[in-house]
């Protein structure tokens, strides 16, 4: 056992804490309030190898381990998850599926340009009528000999609007059920392709969540990713690295929402002293102290077992209920320490509190962690 | 032996920092039982080097070539080393301005003399020679011994303050040799902005932060500054945020001041700002947050909104005067 | 052109400062270490001023008198994008013994353009710079708020009280560098930060040189007394104040 971090990811963690200081923070309530996408955060945030920071250097990645990629996602969330969900998508989902089954060819047209953060990525898995339960999927990539044709809705997909390069998971052969479903590399402006409406989301309002539609478009053969008849264990194996990506976005919310109380109950005082020495407020602390390093260790204790190369989906799942739930809690908690003032957007803590919600909702439901983990037990 | 004090004038004139330096010297002069000699380098008239007199200089030496009327910090080291040897001088003193903190490290090398910078109180004990300066930017103070034979100081801004002690001034010459090779560094353009009140001079500064809102409502922070005959001055988001400009930036990492009186408005106080300003006489504040840290440094705080309180205050100050 | 950087290691600006055994030396537990901010700013200047095609800067090395602990400060500056990273291996007693270190790695490794922080935000010597020009009897300039580059002519301005003069000098040449001489630091980018594990960080045996200072206790500013808070109704009362009993105006 050893739970020091290198220098390396020391480093990586405190360049992000930076960026989320000097960049994020100016204007993260208004671009929540009035819902505005961070282009130009995102764009930096690409330059500095954010959104691709888990993509080996051969591809213009930054070739960093998953550990750094939990501290980094940690820091960027105490301030702006509409941020961080985009560089999680785009590392973990979209970016690390290519490289780790792309040909060389879509390696080279398209992980490259998503990894230098060039191009954004988004993972279509999502329906209407298939959230949860991602093998009931209606969209079609009929096999037309030389392209697939494709037709269908996808529903919540981040970076919908703002996305060059779509992962599309879709029904090929019905009768073989999910063993019929097929991974495809879609560009986003291919014909056909139309985006729905911004959805006005509770929280996380600065990032795009969009349904798009295909309609009768053409897929180039040589797109599928992996085999053909992969697209379902395809997205399974993505959505494994995705919750230790999401799991670490509802680390940093907590984390973000709690240094705050701390920082607000040493300087509040009520009956002559400062609310941090009431035990009420002091214990709260301590209790979400306590959660908040549980949650980091299991986000931690995932990612180290992706960069040994030995399974992860029962740790990631179990690190995503965990963080997520704190999150949830600790969030709430925080509002209540700041009292009003918790209650008002200046504060910060409603917006971690409304944040927090959706990590307990996308990338598979607390419920789903459970059955996940529940299968584990007596896999 | 000696003590020596470089005074440096500008364009011909001291300043009162000059006389405080003075009148420290005249002091430690005392402390260490031996007589004190001024250092004046360019061309000051006989009337102002006279006025040094006014603080216990009686002996002034001055090297009055025109060469010499801008700074150049090799030349000048150069000019105060050698003084400093011919009157056999054991401490030197300096103000703690750009120009000290130019000169006195280029002596201390030539020297070999031991430099202490922003000393703020006269020598805690002279053998072991020990000095007081602020360390941290102000957080904390130092107690620093020197152990070389001879010690260079430059003392930090209203440590001291005036000390009256008129005599009579001998004003002499000092011959010394200029090396023209000293002189590798070019002015090639300057720019002085005459009717501002300088920063690092100021009695009084009225500073401002972000509580202004936006770089249009600076108008109320001006007039009050042009009431008192305070310079203006802000917070570091303020200068970051390009709404002053970064001469004005006070705190840990801008400029480290020392007014009698500094006025912040819609200024937070964090605790980087506190380490520029913690040296001030009195502080005031005004600020919308009855929380915000920097009423845990201030003397004197006035909640409210900094856009109606400026005026107020500026009003108040104007009818006090008349 | 080469530039060095003189870099410092200094508590993180917003660190409380305490002391510890009977208050002669700083209390460094749980202390977050960084590049000394003006120190920072100057490795950006020089940053800027390579990735400048139309002048000759080639090389960026970052130096540091100091012990090991101070090696991941000097991996950020690499990380940066600092070419080569030196540290001279000895414990910084005072400016002039660290000046006279870093004089003598410059004799031995001539540089065209030394920057140096105009101060260290933990001891305020701000005298390492001009001391180093001394050392090794370069020109200098104080208080600089830019450098530029023209074909390699050099143009440097300096603040001065109320203004600023634009000066030109020859190399070799110490510029004592203060808050403008770049917009902001830089963060490191992920791939600088790969990188900064390739480059070069040489460990120097320092030289013997006298000591003249030493810091034999600290202490901490005496409390300051309640804040009188006065009625946002009443600016007289506070002009009253400030006249009669704080006797400031």
């Amino acid at each position: 056992m050893n739970f020091e971090f290198t220098e390396e990811q020391l480093m990586i963690r405190d360049a992000a804490r930076d960026f989320a200081q000097r960049e994020l923070l100016p204007g993260v309530i208004e671009r929540d309030e009035k819902a505005i996408y961070p282009t130009e955060q995102v764009k930096k945030l690409g330059e500095l190898g954010f959104l691709g920071m888990l993509v080996g250097l051969d591809y213009d990645g930054g070739g960093m381990d998953t550990i750094s990629y939990v501290l980094a996602m940690e820091e960027i969330s105490k301030i702006d998850s509409s941020v961080s969900v985009i560089m999680s998508v785009n590392n973990s989902l979209v970016c690390w599926g290519v490289e780790k089954y792309g040909t060389e060819e879509q390696k080279q047209k398209y992980l490259k340009p998503m990894a230098r953060g060039e191009k954004i990525g988004a993972f279509l898995l999502s329906e209407p009528e298939a959230g949860s339960d991602a093998t009931s999927q209606r969209t079609t990539a009929v096999d037309m000999g030389d392209h697939y044709l494709v037709n269908g809705t996808k529903n919540w997909i981040t970076s919908g609007k703002s996305a060059s390069t779509y992962i599309v998971i879709a029904q090929t052969h019905p009768e073989l059920k999910h063993r019929g479903i097929n991974a495809l590399i879609v560009e986003a402006d291919s014909e056909g392709i139309s985006v729905g409406p911004h959805e006005n989301k509770m929280g996380m309002r600065a990032s795009d969540t969009h349904s798009v539609m295909f309609n009768n478009v053409k897929v180039p053969k040589e797109n599928l990713l992996g085999e053909e008849g992969f697209g379902f264990k395809f997205a399974m194996k993505s959505l494994e690295g995705g919750r230790i990506g999401i799991a670490s976005q509802a680390l940093g919310i907590a984390s973000g929402a709690y240094e705050l109380a701390l920082k607000y109950a040493q300087e509040r005082k009520t009956f002559g002293k400062e609310i941090i020495k009431h035990q009420a407020i002091a214990f709260k602390l301590a209790d979400m102290a306590t959660e908040i390093e549980a949650a980091r260790f299991f986000c931690l204790k995932a990612a180290w077992l992706k960069d040994q190369g030995k399974p992860y989906g029962q740790a990631s799942a179990m690190a995503k209920l965990y963080a997520a739930e704190t999150a949830m809690k600790v969030t709430t908690e925080a509002v209540q320490i700041h009292g009003g003032y918790g209650y008002v957007k200046e504060y910060h803590v409603e917006r971690l509190m409304r944040d927090a919600k959706l990590t307990q909702i996308y990338e598979g439901t607390s419920e789903i962690q459970k059955i996940v983990i529940s299968r584990g037990l007596v896999d | 032996m000696s003590v020596i004090a470089f005074a440096k004038n500008w364009n011909g004139k001291f300043k009162n920092s000059t006389f405080e330096l003075v009148s420290y010297t005249k002091a430690l002069a005392n402390q260490l039982n031996t007589n004190m000699v001024v250092l004046s380098i360019g061309e000051v008239a006989e009337e102002e080097l006279k006025l040094l007199g006014n603080y216990g200089a009686d002996k002034v030496l001055t090297v009055s070539n025109p060469q010499l009327n801008t700074l150049t910090s090799r030349a000048y080291a150069d000019i105060v080393a050698k003084a400093a040897n011919s009157v056999g001088a054991e401490v030197i003193v300096l103000s703690d301005n750009n120009s000290g903190k130019a000169i006195a490290p280029r002596v201390s090398v030539k020297l070999k003399a031991g430099h202490v910078a922003a000393v703020q109180e006269l020598p805690l004990s002279l053998d072991p020679f020990v000095v007081k300066k602020s360390v941290f930017s102000g957080k904390a103070f130092g107690h620093i011994q020197i152990k070389s034979d001879k010690k260079i100081l430059t003392i930090a801004k209203n440590c001291f303050g005036l000390v009256a002690n008129p005599c009579d001034v001998a004003i002499e010459e000092f011959a010394v040799d200029i090396d023209t090779n000293l002189f590798k560094v070019k002015i090639i353009q300057e720019e002085e902005q005459k009717d501002k009140v300088i920063l690092s001079d100021a009695d009084i500064v009225v500073s401002a932060g972000r509580g202004m809102r936006s770089p249009e409502n600076w108008g109320p922070v001006e007039e009050l500054a042009e009431v008192l005959g305070a310079a203006t001055a802000c917070s570091r988001p303020v200068s970051d945020e390009g709404w002053r400009g970064h001469e004005e930036h006070v705190g840990q990492t801008g400029k480290v001041i020392a007014p009698n009186l500094y006025i912040a408005a819609g200024i937070s106080g964090a605790i980087q700002h506190v380490a520029g300003i913690s040296r001030s006489k009195c502080i005031v504040a005004i600020n919308t947050d009855p929380e915000a840290p920097i009423f845990s440094v201030a003397d004197y705080g006035i909640v409210g909104d900094v856009m109606d309180v400026l005026p107020r205050l500026t009003e108040a100050f104007r009818n006090s005067k008349s | 052109m080469k530039i060095l950087v003189c870099i410092s290691n200094v508590p993180d600006t917003t660190t409380k400062v305490k002391f510890k055994e009977g208050d002669s030396l700083f209390d460094d537990s749980g202390v977050q270490w960084i590049i000394n901010p003006w120190d920072e700013l100057a490795l950006t200047r020089a940053m800027e001023l390579k990735e400048d095609a139309g002048n000759s800067v080639n090389e960026i090395c970052v130096i540091h008198v100091g012990g090991a602990s101070a090696d991941a400060t000097l991996r950020k500056a690499l990380a940066i994008g600092a070419d080569k990273a030196v540290r001279i291996d000895a414990c910084p007693a005072d400016a002039y013994h660290v000046a006279g270190q870093i004089a003598e790695y410059l004799k031995e490794n001539p540089f065209d353009i030394i920057f140096s922080g105009i101060e260290s935000s933990d001891y305020n010597g701000s005298s390492v710079g001009a001391m180093i020009a001394e050392f090794m009897d370069y020109p200098g300039i104080s208080s600089v708020t830019s450098v530029n580059l023209d074909d390699d002519d050099i143009q440097v301005n300096r603040a001065i009280p109320g203004g600023k003069q634009v000066l030109k000098t020859e190399t070799p040449f110490v510029a004592v560098v203060q808050k403008g001489i770049a917009k902001e630091p830089r963060i490191p980018s992920m791939r600088g930060i790969m990188m900064a594990r390739k480059k070069p960080l040489e460990v120097k045996p320092a030289v013997e040189l006298e000591v003249l200072t030493e810091s034999i206790k600290f202490e901490l500013p005496p409390a300051k007394g309640a804040c009188k808070m006065i009625d946002s109704e009443s600016a007289e009362q506070l002009v009253e104040l400030l006249r009669n009993e704080a006797k400031v105006l």
